[in-house]
C-alpha cells in the first residue's frame, strides 16, 4: 500500500486566519478536528489490506521460487495430475459475480436502501459458501487423485497457497453475514454504514486476488 | 444525592480495567513498558549463561553450580551440590539435569540460550519498548489527541504479546529443550528436528512470532490511523516531533515486513508438522532451505531499522532539548529517516553473501547497503550540528542521547566494512557481526531508551527518577557496555566463531581466553548495572521528587497536558501553530516557545 501525503504550503494570510481560528475556539471552548478525507475504520482496514498484500506476497515469492526452479511444472513425480482448470474457472466467474454484487450492497445503502442492501448482501454471502464448496469438493476429488499437502513443494505450496486464501475467503464471508445480521436490525442507513463500507472493501480485497492465484497456480 | 453516588461509580473504574484490560493508551505505554523490562531480564540472563560458558567452558557456573569436591568426589559441599545430589536421586530426569548437568552448560543448551537470547531481545524486548511503549504513549500525547484510533484493538495488541511471551516461555520446559537453531531460524536447522533435536521447543518459536505478529501488525494498524487522522488542529506533518515521525514510518515497516515472516513460519510450521518440505534440500518432492533465508531476511533487514528508528527518533527528542537549539535541519532527518526504510527493503541479500548468490547479485546487495549510510551519516551530522554551539545541559537523559549517538556511529562504521563482500567473506559469522549489532541494539537502541525512560518519567508517574542512581547506572552500564562488545570487534577479526560453545577447543582461539574472561566479567557488570535502573524505576514511582508539569522545558503537546496525564489527556484539544523545535530564537524572553503557545506571530514554517 502506498500512502501519499500531501503538504500544500499555507499562505500567510491562511496562516493569520487560521491564528484568529484558534484564538476563538479557545475564547468559545470549542474543540474541532480537520475533517479527513478517510474516516479512521476506512483508514484501518486499507492499512490491514497493505499486510494481507504483503502476506501473500512471501506465499507468492515462494511459489513462483519453486516454479521457475523446476524446469516441468508439475514436477514429474506429478504427472498425470490435473488441477481441475475449467471448474476453478467458473468458479473465479462466481467469485467475480460476488464482487459485483457486494459492490451493488455498498451501492444500495448510500442510497439508503436498506432491502437493497439485506438482498445483496445475502446474495454475496451465498455465492462466497458457493465458491468455497466447489473448492472444497475440488480438494477432495484432488485428494483422492493422490495430490496431498505431502506430495513434495508441488502439492505443498497449491494446498498453503490455496488454503490461505480460501481462509480469507471463509473469514470475509463471515463478515458479510455479521453485516447481513446487523442489516437485518436495521443498523445501517445512508449517513452510517461505516460496517458494510469496510465488510466492502475487504471483500473486494479477496475477490480482486483470486484471479492473480487462479492464472498463477492453475493455468501457468 | 443518590444520582450523585451513580455518577461517581460511573466514572471510578475497577481495579482490572483500569491496570489490567485498560483501553487507555498510557496505561498500555507502561505494560508495554513492564512487559519489556521483565523480558530484558530474562533475554540478559540467557545472555550471562553463555558468556560464562565463554569464557569458563566445560566449568560448573558459580553459585547454582557443584563444587569441585563433589564432581570429584562426590563429596556434598555446597548448598547447590545438595540441590544436585536430590536432583540426580530423583527417578525423573528433570530439566536441569538434562539442560546443565552439575551447572555444567551442554553444547546443546548452550545453542538454546543464544537461539533464545536474541529472539527474547529482538522480538519481547526492544520492539515492545521502542514501538509498543513509547509508540503508545507518545502518540496520542504529541500529536495532541485523546487516545488511539482503536483502543480495543491497542489493548488486544498488548494481550497478544503477553500470549506470545507465555507461548515462548512454555518452549522453555518442554522435552528436547526451546529452540536451537539460531533467531534466524536458519533451514534446515529449523525445518527439521534431527539437526538440532528439539522438537517442541522449535514449534512454539515459531507459533509464539507468529503471535507477535498479530500483535505488531493490530498495533501498527492503530498507529498509522491514528497518525494519519487524529493529529490536533495546526499539527501538520511536517510540524510532527521527529519520535512521531520515526514511529510513523516504523509501524509502516512493521506492517509490511512482519507478514512476510509469518508467511515463512507458517511454511515452517508445515514442514515441521504437517510433513511439507518446502524447506528441505534433501526431500525427493524439492524444496529449497534458502528461501527460508530470503524471506527471514526480507523480513529481517526491515527488521532491524525498526529496532534503530525510535530510537534515533528519541535522540532527536533529547537532543535539541538539553541543547536549547532547534534541531538541525528537520526535513532532513524526516527524508533520511524515510530513505533509510526505503533502502531497508533492497538490501536483504547482504545477511547472505556467503549462502551461495550470483556474484552480481553481491555487488547490487553491496552497494545498496553502502548507501544506507548517506541518510544515517546526514542524521549523524545533524545531531552534531545541533549540538555544536548550543548550551548543552548535561543531564542523564542528555547522556544517553550523546552515548547513543557516539555508539551508533561505532556500530554503523562497522556496519560499512561487512557491507564490503571481500572483507565479509573473512568476517561473515565472527564475533565482528556481534559486536556490530550490540554496538547498533544496545549501544544504539537501548541507549536511546534508557534516555527516554528517564525524560518521560516525569510525564509518565509526575515524578522524576532518582538522578544519582540514573548516573551511576548511566556510566556503569556506558563503561562495561564498551568493555563488552569492543573487545569482540578484535575476536571477530581473530576468527573467532560466533555460535561455538567452546572456544577452548580450537587452538587458534586459545590466545583469546583472557579477552573472553574480560568480556565475561564485563557483561556481569552490565547485568548488574541494570538492577540499578530497575531499582531506580520502581522507587521512583513511589518515592522520587514530584515533577512539575514541565520539568525539562520541553516545546511538544505532551508536556501541554496536566501531570500525571487523566483519562483524555487533555482539558481542550491544544491548537499548534508552530514546528516542535523552536529552542532558543533570537528576540525572545524565553529560550523555548511550546507548539501550542499563540501569543506570537504564527512562526514561517514547520522546520
Amino acid at each position: 500500500m502506498e500512502i501519499v501525503i500531501r503538504i500544500r504550503r499555507k499562505t500567510e494570510n491562511e496562516k493569520h486566519l487560521d491564528y484568529e481560528i484558534g484564538i476563538m475556539m479557545a475564547q468559545n471552548n470549542v474543540e474541532i478536528r480537520d475533517r479527513q478525507p478517510l474516516s479512521n475504520a476506512r483508514l484501518g482496514i486499507l492499512v490491514l489490506l497493505g499486510a494481507e498484500t504483503m502476506l501473500f506476497s512471501g506465499l507468492i515469492g515462494t511459489f513462483l521460487v519453486f516454479r521457475v526452479g523446476n524446469v516441468t511444472w508439475p514436477p514429474p513425480s506429478h504427472i498425470g495430475i490435473e488441477l481441475p482448470r475449467v471448474v476453478t474457472g467458473i468458479n473465479t466467474a462466481l467469485l467475480l459475480l460476488s464482487g459485483y454484487t457486494m459492490f451493488q450492497a455498498w451501492r444500495a445503502i448510500q442510497k439508503d436502501r436498506v432491502k437493497q442492501l439485506r438482498n445483496w448482501l445475502l446474495i454475496t454471502g451465498v455465492l462466497g459458501l458457493l465458491f468455497l464448496g466447489v473448492q472444497g469438493s475440488e480438494w477432495v476429488q484432488l485428494i483422492r487423485n493422490g495430490l496431498t499437502l505431502q506430495s513434495g513443494v508441488y502439492g505443498g505450496i497449491f494446498y498453503v497457497l490455496i488454503g490461505c486464501h480460501a481462509v480469507h475467503v471463509l473469514s470475509a464471508v463471515i463478515w458479510v453475514f455479521i453485516v447481513f445480521g446487523m442489516a437485518m436490525a436495521g443498523r445501517f442507513s445512508a449517513s452510517r454504514y461505516t460496517g458494510v463500507d469496510t465488510c466492502t472493501i475487504y471483500w473486494i480485497f479477496v475477490v480482486a486476488l483470486w484471479p492473480i492465484l487462479y492464472v498463477l497456480v492453475y493455468l501457468s | 444525592m443518590h444520582d450523585n453516588e451513580h455518577t461517581e461509580h460511573h466514572h471510578e473504574e475497577s481495579f482490572i480495567r483500569k491496570y489490567i484490560f485498560s483501553l487507555d493508551h498510557k496505561t498500555i505505554g507502561k505494560q508495554f513498558l513492564i512487559y519489556g523490562l521483565i523480558m530484558f531480564f530474562v533475554g540478559g540472563g540467557l545472555a550471562l549463561l553463555f558468556r560464562w560458558q565463554l569464557a569458563y567452558p566445560d566449568q560448573p557456573l558459580p553459585i547454582i553450580g557443584a563444587s569441585q569436591q563433589y564432581l570429584d568426589e562426590g563429596e556434598v559441599v555446597t548448598g547447590a551440590d545438595r540441590m544436585w545430589e536430590r536432583i540426580y536421586d530423583s527417578d525423573k530426569e528433570e530439566w536441569l539435569e538434562v539442560s546443565m548437568p552439575s551447572g555444567v552448560i551442554t553444547p546443546e543448551f548452550y545453542n538454546m540460550l543464544f537461539t533464545m537470547h536474541a529472539t527474547i531481545m529482538v522480538f519481547f524486548v526492544v520492539v515492545p519498548i521502542l514501538v509498543g511503549a513509547f509508540g503508545n504513549f507518545l502518540i496520542p500525547l504529541m500529536i495532541g489527541t485523546r487516545d488511539m484510533a482503536f483502543p480495543i484493538l491497542n489493548m488486544l495488541s498488548f494481550w497478544l504479546a503477553v500470549l506470545a511471551a507465555i507461548v515462548m516461555a512454555i518452549g522453555f520446559f518442554v522435552p528436547g529443550g526451546h529452540a536451537a537453531a539460531g533467531w534466524t531460524g536458519y533451514a534446515p536447522l529449523s525445518a527439521d528436528p534431527q539437526w538440532t533435536g528439539v522438537e517442541w521447543g522449535q514449534n512454539l518459536w515459531a507459533i509464539s512470532l507468529l503471535i507477535q505478529g498479530f500483535s505488531s501488525l493490530v498495533g501498527s494498524i492503530n498507529y498509522i490511523t491514528t497518525i494519519i487522522n487524529m493529529r490536533a488542529p495546526g499539527m501538520t506533518f511536517f510540524r510532527m516531533p521527529l519520535v512521531i515521525w520515526s514511529l510513523f514510518i516504523v509501524a509502516i515497516l512493521l506492517l509490511l515486513a512482519f507478514p512476510v515472516l509469518s508467511s515463512a513460519l507458517a511454511l515452517l510450521i508445515f514442514d515441521r508438522l504437517a510433513g511439507t518440505t518446502f524447506f528441505s534440500a534433501t526431500a525427493e518432492g524439492g524444496g529449497d532451505p534458502l528461501l527460508w533465508q530470503h524471506l527471514f531476511w526480507f523480513f529481517g533487514h526491515p527488521e532491524v531499522y525498526i529496532l534503530i528508528l525510535p530510537g534515533m527518533g528519541i535522540a532527536s527528542e533529547l537532543i535539541p532539548v538539553f541543547s536549547r537549539k532547534p534541531i538541525f535541519g528537520y526535513r532532513s532527518m524526516v527524508y533520511a529517516m524515510i530513505a533509510i526504510a526505503f533502502l531497508g527493503w533492497i538490501v536483504w541479500g547482504h545477511h547472505m553473501f556467503q549462502s551461495g548468490m550470483r556474484p552480481g547479485m553481491g555487488n547490487f546487495f553491496m552497494t545498496t547497503t553502502m548507501l544506507i549510510a548517506v541518510p544515517s551519516a546526514i542524521k549523524t551530522f545533524n545531531w552534531l550540528g545541533t549540538m555544536f554551539r548550543g548550551s548543552i545541559r548535561f543531564t542523564t537523559p542528555m547522556l544517553h542521547g550523546i552515548a547513543f549517538v557516539s555508539m551508533f556511529v561505532i556500530g554503523g562504521l562497522s556496519g560499512i566494512y561487512m557491507a564490503n563482500t571481500p572483507v565479509d567473506i573473512y568476517i561473515h559469522d565472527t564475533y565482528y557481526i556481534v559486536a556490530h549489532i550490540h554496538y547498533v541494539v544496545f549501544g544504539g537502541s537501548l541507549f536511546a531508551i534508557f534516555g527516554g525512560i528517564i525524560f518521560w518519567f516525569p510525564k509518565m508517574y509526575g515524578r522524576y527518577m532518582n538522578d544519582a542512581l540514573s548516573k551511576i547506572h548511566f556510566w556503569l552500564t556506558f563503561i562495561a557496555f564498551n568493555c563488552t562488545f569492543f573487545p569482540m570487534h578484535i575476536l571477530g577479526v581473530g576468527g573467532h566463531l560466533r555460535r561455538i560453545a567452546n572456544p577452548q577447543q580450537y587452538e587458534y582461539l586459545q590466545v583469546f581466553e583472557g579477552m573472553n574472561i574480560f568480556i565475561t566479567m564485563s557483561a556481569f557488570t552490565l547485568g548488574f548495572a541494570q538492577l540499578i535502573l530497575v531499582f531506580n524505576y520502581f522507587w521512583s514511582m513511589y518515592k522520587g521528587k514530584v515533577a512539575e508539569q514541565n520539568p525539562w522545558h520541553v516545546n511538544t503537546l505532551e508536556w501541554e497536558a496536566p501531570t500525571p496525564v487523566p483519562h483524555g489527556n487533555f482539558g481542550q484539544i491544544p491548537t499548534v501553530y508552530r514546528g516542535p523545535y523552536e529552542y532558543s530564537v533570537p528576540g525572545e524572553e524565553s529560550d523555548w516557545i511550546p507548539q501550542a503557545q499563540p501569543e506570537h506571530a504564527p512562526a514561517t514554517s514547520g522546520d
